[in-house]
């Protein structure tokens, strides 16, 4: 009995010690796991793309193998989580010394002190603008590669319905592509010609359907300064923005919402257009061959637009052995890097070093398109700490549009929930 | 009852019918030998959920309280300020809160009678011996231990518009009835929330009240029979009454789990369309995760927190033994 009241007694305190461990360890000063010893951590999102996890592994491996001061140790999280588990380990003090962010997230992590201004030997006026992150005039993050929206139809189906092909010289107007859309309709060969992935969800929304609104002439906020979005929100052309994108959902040339897998419902011929990324051009042109096309997306007033940034890469403040991190980065940045990863990806690499490598990105490859709209029309989110909340309030107000809510008052809404957060955080300046 | 001794307790040897009690009873009456031991391993045993709870529940929920006054968020370098009322304020003021109340009532007031009905029917049928009634007690628990996110990810694909449930209608109705998007029409998302809620958790109180059924005395049916009582009479009489403890149970549990909707919103809706599925607990963690804003999910945590200590206090009220 005793030497049993022992062992309660025992666990019991164990137990204590460690809550009161665990507790202390929220108050410590940043400090990250590696500090120390020569090994570097560097998280990564993806590890639900086993491609683009090889690719990187394979540079981390070919880096560790070309010095012997530094070993870079990788650790791959599934995306949905991702950003959960970076913001635990920073609150706890345990964040890694290397992160890759998504873009649009790298003004809001770099205000928080997360991260530091890039030091690399690499130029990055070389890369594709959009492909670093810069905040309060400091490069933050660097990715390897980014992608592209487009609109796919078969030339076969436009010829049919006697639309034309729109081209980076001549992308539809507003007008023709309601043009398009009746035309379409009316052969009777879908239920929904038009399919701009009304399913998706969190990012997406505010990706995929900002572009349209900033080609009416609108924006998420209002750029100058970052500290309303009044007016451009909800001014008359975002107005007119949503009454155009709920009206292709009543005019029915789209659904509400789509089926899940908006390229497979293309490629089923259940749609006539799509409006998806650069990601999917290669298995639709393995399944309908010379007769996809890819269009830029239409221009809704002032010419076509669509999303800049996908994941980059940034060291954070917490590392302690930085100078090595920067090291990794730079060396990551070699062109055979980068189109190792971009490759891997199918994405659009981010320099044209790296792209001359890649048969399909080079001068007149197949996908080389998708660069010059990156070039051309990619507009980046709004680089501001507030862009987080900015999204979630543009992509709600999106489907309630969608789903007939009137226009006027829900982006009122959004502006006034937007205003009330960016004054809450003091504007979000430094 | 009272002359049952507690099981813990050892029983005091009987050692002569005519002997005059044992000395130590006297004036220790209290005090067995052993009594503080068994205190010491008492408070060892509790000492770990407690230890558990305190870190995980309590402390946390102060902290909530305390939070839900200043204007802390998730990510920022800026030092936490105390703000007084304002995110209550905001709160208040915010219609998407009331339509979250609203659809919460709606979900709640619609589940518990419904699905503790269901329940207590199917716990009726399968309270039987049969052949092969554990696997019907198997079947209807299934879904039970089916995490919740996985139903809801099934039910998804059911309640598409080419779904298996339109399908299924049209079938029957020889193609007379095109379902609608179930989820995606603001009239019918929440009705197909709760259909599917009620199929995943009413296996898990037909088990309670199955329990229930099992502690009524089998004599009291024996002598209603020879009362010459029918079958309803005999459930209004004897089986309900005996089910008063297990009543409380099953209404106060559903009560505050129909309250804390979630799982399915977050998969299936995310609140939408035009916030007829949103709930509190879904607009919390959209505000304090998705949107940094801590204080504010720590807010409406806590008028949360009121409205089902509020809601459970009138329950016990109602559902107090009345003497």
């Amino acid at each position: 009995m005793n030497k049993m009241l022992t062992k309660v007694l025992a666990t019991s305190i164990a137990a204590v010690t460690l809550t009161a461990a665990l507790a202390g360890c929220g108050k410590g000063s940043a400090s990250s796991p590696a500090e120390g010893s020569n090994e570097i951590a560097l998280w990564t999102h993806n590890a639900g793309n086993p491609d683009e996890l090889a690719a990187v592994q394979k540079i981390v491996d070919s880096y560790n193998a070309s010095q012997d001061k530094v070993k870079i140790k990788v650790q791959a999280f599934p995306q949905d989580s991702y950003n959960d588990s970076v913001v635990s380990a920073a609150a706890a003090g345990k964040l890694p010394c290397i992160v890759d962010i998504d873009g649009p997230n790298v003004p809001n992590w770099a205000w928080a002190g997360y991260l530091k201004p890039l030091e690399l030997d690499t130029d990055l006026s070389k890369q594709l603008p959009s492909t670093v992150a810069k905040w309060d005039g400091k490069a933050y993050a660097v990715g390897y590669y980014d992608v592209a929206l487009a609109m796919m139809a078969r030339a076969s189906d436009l010829k049919a319905a006697g639309v034309r092909v729109a081209t980076i010289e001549q992308p539809w107007t507003k007008e023709e592509f309601q043009d398009a859309l009746t035309k379409l309709k009316a052969l009777g060969k879908w239920d929904y010609p038009l399919d701009l992935g009304t399913a998706g969800t969190g990012e997406w929304l505010p990706y995929a359907y900002s572009p349209f609104l900033q080609s009416f002439g609108g924006d998420l906020v209002n750029r100058d300064g970052f500290q309303s979005a009044e007016g451009k929100l909800n001014g008359d052309k975002a107005v007119e923005w949503a009454n155009w994108f709920h009206g292709l959902a009543d005019q029915g040339f789209m659904a509400k919402k789509s089926g899940k897998d908006s390229t497979q419902d293309f490629l089923n011929n259940k749609s006539a257009i799509i409006y998806t990324g650069s990601w999917a051009a290669d298995k639709a042109k393995a399944a309908i061959g010379e007769d996809l096309v890819v269009m830029p997306p239409v221009d809704l007033g002032t010419g076509p637009k669509i999303g800049g940034a996908s994941w980059q890469w940034g060291v954070t403040s917490a590392c302690g052995n930085s100078e090595a991190a920067m090291d990794y980065l730079s060396y990551s940045l070699k062109p055979e890097n980068v189109a190792a990863v971009a490759k891997a990806t199918g994405a659009i690499p981010a320099t044209e070093e790296a792209a001359a490598q890649i048969p399909a990105f080079a001068q007149g490859g197949a996908d080389r398109i998708f660069m010059d709209f990156s070039r051309k029309y990619a507009v980046m989110r709004p680089e501001t700490p507030a862009y987080p909340f900015i999204a979630t309030e543009f992509g709600k107000a999106t489907q309630d549009i969608l789903n007939g809510a009137e226009p006027k008052s829900t982006l009122d809404k959004a502006v006034k929930a937007i205003d009330a957060n960016i004054k809450s955080n003091g504007g979000y300046k430094k | 009852m009272a002359t049952v001794p507690l099981p813990t307790r050892p029983r005091v040897p009987d050692t002569s019918k005519a002997a005059p009690p044992p000395s130590y009873a006297k004036g220790n009456a209290r005090r067995r030998p052993g009594f503080r031991r068994e205190q010491f391993s008492g408070w060892g045993m509790i000492a770990p959920a407690a230890v558990l709870l305190l870190a995980f529940v309590f402390i946390p929920a102060i902290l909530g309280f305390g939070l839900a006054f200043t204007n802390a968020r998730l990510i920022s370098p800026r030092p936490i300020e105390f703000v007084g009322t304002d995110n209550f304020s905001r709160l208040f003021t915010d219609p998407t809160f009331y339509r979250a109340l609203l659809n919460v009532a709606y979900f709640t007031v619609v589940i518990v009678p419904v699905q503790s009905g269901l329940a207590l029917v199917m716990a009726l049928l399968i309270n039987k011996k049969f052949r092969g009634v554990n696997f019907f007690r198997t079947v209807y628990f299934l879904p039970v231990v089916t995490s919740m996110v996985v139903v809801s990810l099934l039910w998804l694909f059911m309640y598409r518009k080419d779904g298996l449930i339109n399908e299924i209608l049209s079938n029957v109705s020889f193609g007379l009835i095109h379902g609608p998007d179930w989820l995606g029409e603001p009239n019918t998302a929440m009705p197909a929330i709760i259909i599917l809620s009620i199929w995943q958790a009413a296996g898990f109180h037909m088990i309670i009240w199955l329990a229930g059924l099992q502690g009524i005395s089998g004599e009291l049916y024996e002598a209603s029979q020879l009362d010459g009582t029918s079958r309803w009479q005999q459930f209004r009489y004897v089986t309900w009454p005996g089910l008063f403890h297990t009543r409380s149970l099953v209404l106060v549990t559903i009560t505050i789990q129909a309250l804390g909707l979630f799982d399915q919103i977050s998969v299936m809706t995310q609140g939408g369309p035009m916030d007829s599925t949103t709930t509190i607990v879904y607009e919390a963690v959209r505000s304090g995760y998705r949107q940094q804003e801590t204080s504010y999910a720590s807010a409406i945590s806590l008028v949360f927190f009121v409205l089902v200590l509020i809601v459970s206090a009138v329950q016990r009220h109602l559902t107090r033994e009345k003497d």
